[in-house]
């Protein structure tokens, strides 16, 4: 209730304003819809990614636009609330008629949105890195899946750190549920047995860790090197850590590795206790590479605050965004079907100093990157995958997944084709 | 890794030695001690993890007077090079950059900028080569504590072949504490030798000992061992230590239930009173422990090289700051709401979005950070399996203070008589000459005075964001109902036995079911004694 009466006036604003603008623009313009929370829970996250999509779109213009004309950004508010996302893309393509939407950060708010692009045919270009398990058409997934993000990290502390004891930790809700049903499948088939893995479930914003820190640290006290893998959300890492350094627990004895722990987040917390835990992501502020020096620049300059970190969504954003600029360049047209078929093989800069390409299956190649957490809030790279990975959407260690790939290209055309049944699961154009 | 490494460290101890002995003897062994000290240098340089261990190694064992000082900057992050010829250096932060030092020459280089600078990194393989560096520098340290460390931190490389080693360091140790660790060490290597009568003999001094390192080699006999004799003593003994270590592991899960419930305590005695004595359901009673919260970040802004002093001045300055808030709120909104519960309720639940918003206008809707001072980090260790973490211990003994000093207030002052009075019946007070409406106020504002103290300390254990009072309004209501309203023993009995009772389900269930179990029991046991534990008497129930 409390939100339709928000939005009823807000979606009236908006249309009003639409009216005016569209008179006067819509012939030379071509417009780009920006779906992140401004306001809610998600809007810490949520509203770094707005402001860089408006500098990407802002940077563009100033080397002349696309297609020869300019892009013109539609920002919505969607407000943290899951059903209003839906709304507010049906409103971003049927109203403003959007060429492309880059939004959405939660899994919960892909899902809600994800009919309505199917529906009306329209693109979505998804910047966060997520649980795996789908390929839709209309979706373009430039965070990571779990192979460019959970599975290296795990590689890298099996071998690198020679970790054999394992603690999953997550909070209770999809994407740590499903990453970590991926990674146990992965620990046993390296031959890691039931008793060496631990795992654990906490509420949204858990702040009495005690307990579970001392069952870690029993667990860890086996005479085998242990590792936590966390996919702790938001809020509940910050006690989580401090009452890991209160109980003695350092990362050279128990190193933990943080998959929703990024620049941003650190920003708000002492960062002392965390010292050398680590994070796995695709790209770290601290990235020595001209592009990334250049992005920095760009985005203090655009935020006028030096202070402003970035990070990987982030990255993903600049990534998903280019690759839309080339496909449509290259399929001379903004229409969603020329640019789903151009945008396949379309290869970027990323901002690790290499290329991304998009891939058939709508993911993109990324390298993998673990950094440990310095004093600054900043990470230190100390290992990369040696080239880039290409997403998975479909896990292969799952049951029931693993037989599934996704190809967009005729003739397969489907996002969830089975190689055994040699049949579509129905997930069709 | 641990014994190869070991035995390479071995190694490398010996070979200036021989060289000692053999050759030259001073100046050849110093000038073998410069020399690897200074290959260790130039291999840091590598961006290779590998090499850098290496020359963590290679420094460890040089025995240079600077090895120590080398060792401890690189663990800190203050060895750099220098962008131009990649010098090491090391670095303290000065006025306008930092004072950069040269390693191997001691030249003072001046004042550099972070952009002529390169920070030799580290990870923690690396972070754990230098502790254990740093142990076996520290094992000659004139501190008969730091040698303790010292041993006991490096249990876990012990090999049968480090007798030789850890006796001749017992016999030159005068200190008891450390003799104490030696012998645990000496009688863990002895275990991973082949002579059985030693073994026995390791086993008879380690059949007490919790450190976890003799656990597990303990389970390795019990599993690999071939003497029947060695194999059954050994079983014995880790009985022995199982029996205890799970005493303490009870033990333990108590102090946690009494932390978690200290905190339940803290949050809910406020509420005990606005709810409690005078009836107000006070939705924004989360957001006044906010506030405190957020009283304690201001303060350590303003004093940032006082973090200590700038919490304990908190206390009185989120009481004050919440306090008066509260004495605001019943002025403006409650007093004109009093015997209407439901429209109470709703006016603060508005209350509390509006100062929800507030605080995001002012301060941001990121999470601040409070500093947690230095006597307030870390753990007390009773033995190596039982410690308790400072920061709960001190929130805990914090809580009885408040509770004791809120009790004798209501119990021995005026104030506190006249709330009891007014609280009892209302017109008889005010025909005794009290001025009930003045004594509203004040409880309101004492009850959110209370709550402010509470966010200082949760200022300590959790996030100080616009949603922590969301977080424990819910807690807060199910302590003071179940501990019976109106009852400060009852909120104190009733915080800590669901703290208690939360801590104890959570192993067995789950930190997310225990808390759905938690709400479970109470549902029910309130549809038994829906007066809660501790139920007013006589008059003042009506």
């Amino acid at each position: 209730m409390k939100n339709q009466l928000f939005a009823l006036p807000l979606a009236c604003g908006l249309l009003a304003g639409s009216l005016l603008t569209s008179g006067a623009q819509a012939a030379d313009t071509i417009k780009v819809g920006v779906l992140h929370s401004l306001s809610g829970t998600m809007a810490i996250s949520e509203t770094t990614l707005k402001d860089t999509m408006l500098m990407l779109i802002e940077e563009q213009n100033k080397k002349g636009g696309v297609l020869g004309k300019k892009l013109e950004a539609v920002v919505v508010d969607p407000a943290s609330n899951w059903p209003l996302f839906a709304e507010k893309a049906r409103e971003l393509i049927e109203k403003e008629k959007v060429a492309a939407t880059f939004g959405c950060w939660t899994s919960v708010s892909r899902k809600s949105v994800l009919p309505v692009f199917e529906e009306l045919n329209s693109l979505l270009f998804y910047p966060v890195q997520y649980e795996g398990e789908e390929s839709s058409l209309n979706v373009f997934y430039t965070g990571a899946a779990p192979n460019q993000q959970a599975v290296p990290a795990v590689d890298y502390l099996m071998n690198d750190l020679g970790v054999e004891r394992w603690v999953l930790a997550g909070t209770d809700y999809v994407y740590p549920r499903t990453t970590n049903k991926i990674l146990e499948a992965y620990l046993k088939s390296k031959g890691v047995p039931q008793e060496d893995i631990m795992i654990n479930y906490t509420p949204f914003g858990h702040s009495d860790w005690q307990s579970i820190v001392a069952d870690i640290k029993k667990f860890g006290s086996a005479g085998k090197k242990t590792a936590v893998v966390s996919t702790i959300n938001g809020d509940a890492n910050v006690p989580f850590y401090k009452e890991l350094g209160n109980q003695g627990i350092t990362a050279d004895n128990i190193p933990v590795v943080a998959f929703s722990v990024g620049e941003e987040e650190l920003s708000g917390i002492d960062t002392k206790p965390l010292v050398g835990h680590l994070a796995a992501w695709n790209y770290f502020m601290s990235v020595d590479s001209d592009a990334n020096m250049d992005f920095i620049e760009a985005w203090h300059s655009f935020i006028k605050n030096e202070k402003r970190v970035t990070n990987d969504p982030m990255e993903a954003h600049f990534i998903g965004f280019n690759m839309w600029v080339k496909a449509v360049e290259k399929a001379g047209t903004t229409d969603p079907k020329a640019v789903q078929e151009a945008i396949i093989g379309v290869t970027v800069p990323n901002l690790s100093g290499g290329y991304s390409a998009m891939m058939p299956n709508h993911h993109i190649t990324k390298p993998v990157l673990i950094g440990e957490i310095q004093e600054n809030g900043q990470f230190d790279v100390v290992w990369e995958t040696p080239g880039l990975v290409v997403g998975d959407a479909w896990s292969d260690y799952l049951e029931g997944s693993k037989d599934l790939i996704s190809d967009w290209r005729a003739p397969l055309s489907c996002g969830n084709y089975n190689v055994v049944t040699k049949t579509c699961a129905g997930n069709k154009e | 890794m641990g014994q190869h490494h070991y035995r390479a460290l071995l190694s490398l101890v010996t070979l200036p030695f021989l060289l000692l002995v053999c050759f030259f003897p001073a100046v050849a062994a110093q000038t073998a001690t410069q020399e690897s000290f200074e290959q260790g240098i130039h291999l840091l340089k590598s961006r290779k993890f590998q090499e850098k261990n290496r020359a963590v190694e290679l420094i460890t064992d040089s025995g240079d007077p600077r090895s120590m000082d080398v060792l401890q900057d690189l663990l800190a992050g203050k060895l750099f090079l220098l962008r131009t010829d990649q010098t090491v250096v090391q670095v303290k932060s000065a006025k306008g950059g930092y004072a950069v030092t040269g390693v191997l020459q001691q030249q003072d280089l001046g004042t550099l900028q972070t952009r002529q600078l390169k920070k030799i990194t580290i990870n923690n393989a690396l972070r754990g080569a230098l502790k254990s560096g740093i142990a076996k520098i520290n094992l000659q340290h004139p501190d008969p504590g730091v040698r303790a460390n010292a041993v006991e931190s490096m249990l876990e490389e012990i090999t049968a072949d480090s007798v030789q080693m850890l006796e001749e360091l017992k016999t030159k140790e005068q200190n008891k504490a450390v003799r104490r660790e030696l012998e645990t060490a000496i009688a863990i290597s002895w275990l991973k030798g082949n002579d059985e009568a030693q073994k026995l003999k390791a086993l008879d001094t380690l059949s007490g000992s919790l450190t976890p390192v003799v656990r597990n080699e303990l389970k390795k006999i019990t599993t690999q061992e071939n003497s029947e004799a060695v194999q059954k003593k050994a079983l014995q003994a880790l009985h022995t230590i199982e029996a205890k270590v799970k005493w303490y592991a009870k033990l333990e899960t108590l102090f946690f239930g009494l932390s978690l419930g200290s905190v339940l305590v803290l949050a809910a005695i406020g509420l005990a009173i606005t709810f409690g004595v005078i009836g107000v359901i006070n939705m924004a009673h989360g957001e006044l422990i906010m506030i405190g919260a957020y009283t304690t970040y201001v303060l350590q802004q303003c004093m940032p090289d006082h973090i200590g002093l700038s919490l304990a001045l908190a206390i009185p300055a989120a009481f004050c700051v919440s306090g008066l808030v509260g004495v605001i709120i019943e002025r403006s909104v409650i007093r004109f709401l009093y015997g209407r519960p439901l429209e109470t309720l709703l006016a603060t639940f508005g209350i509390s979005l509006i100062l929800q918003q507030t605080v995001r206008s002012i301060f941001s809707p990121l999470n601040r950070s409070v500093i947690t001072p230095e006597w307030m980090t870390g753990s007390l260790a009773i033995n190596p399996v039982l410690s308790l973490t400072t920061n709960r211990v001190t929130v805990f003994i914090f809580a009885m203070l408040v509770f004791t000093t809120l009790y004798i207030l209501l119990k021995k002052s005026s104030l506190g008589l006249q709330v009891r009075a007014v609280s009892q019946n209302r017109a008889m007070a005010r025909s005794m000459g009290i001025h009930a409406a003045k004594v509203d106020a004040l409880t309101f504002g004492l009850g959110s005075g209370i709550a402010g103290i509470a966010g200082v300390a949760l200022s300590q254990l959790t996030n100080v964001g616009p949603n922590l009072g969301q977080s424990y309004i819910i807690d807060s209501f199910m302590v003071v109902v179940f501990g019976g309203v109106g009852n400060l023993w009852g909120t104190m009995l009733g915080g800590l036995s669901l703290g208690i009772a939360n801590k104890v389900l959570e192993p067995w269930s789950g930190a997310v079911l225990a808390k759905i179990l938690i709400l479970v029991l109470i549902i029910l046991f309130i549809q038994k004694r829906p007066q809660g534990l501790f139920p007013q008497k006589g008059r003042a129930a009506e």
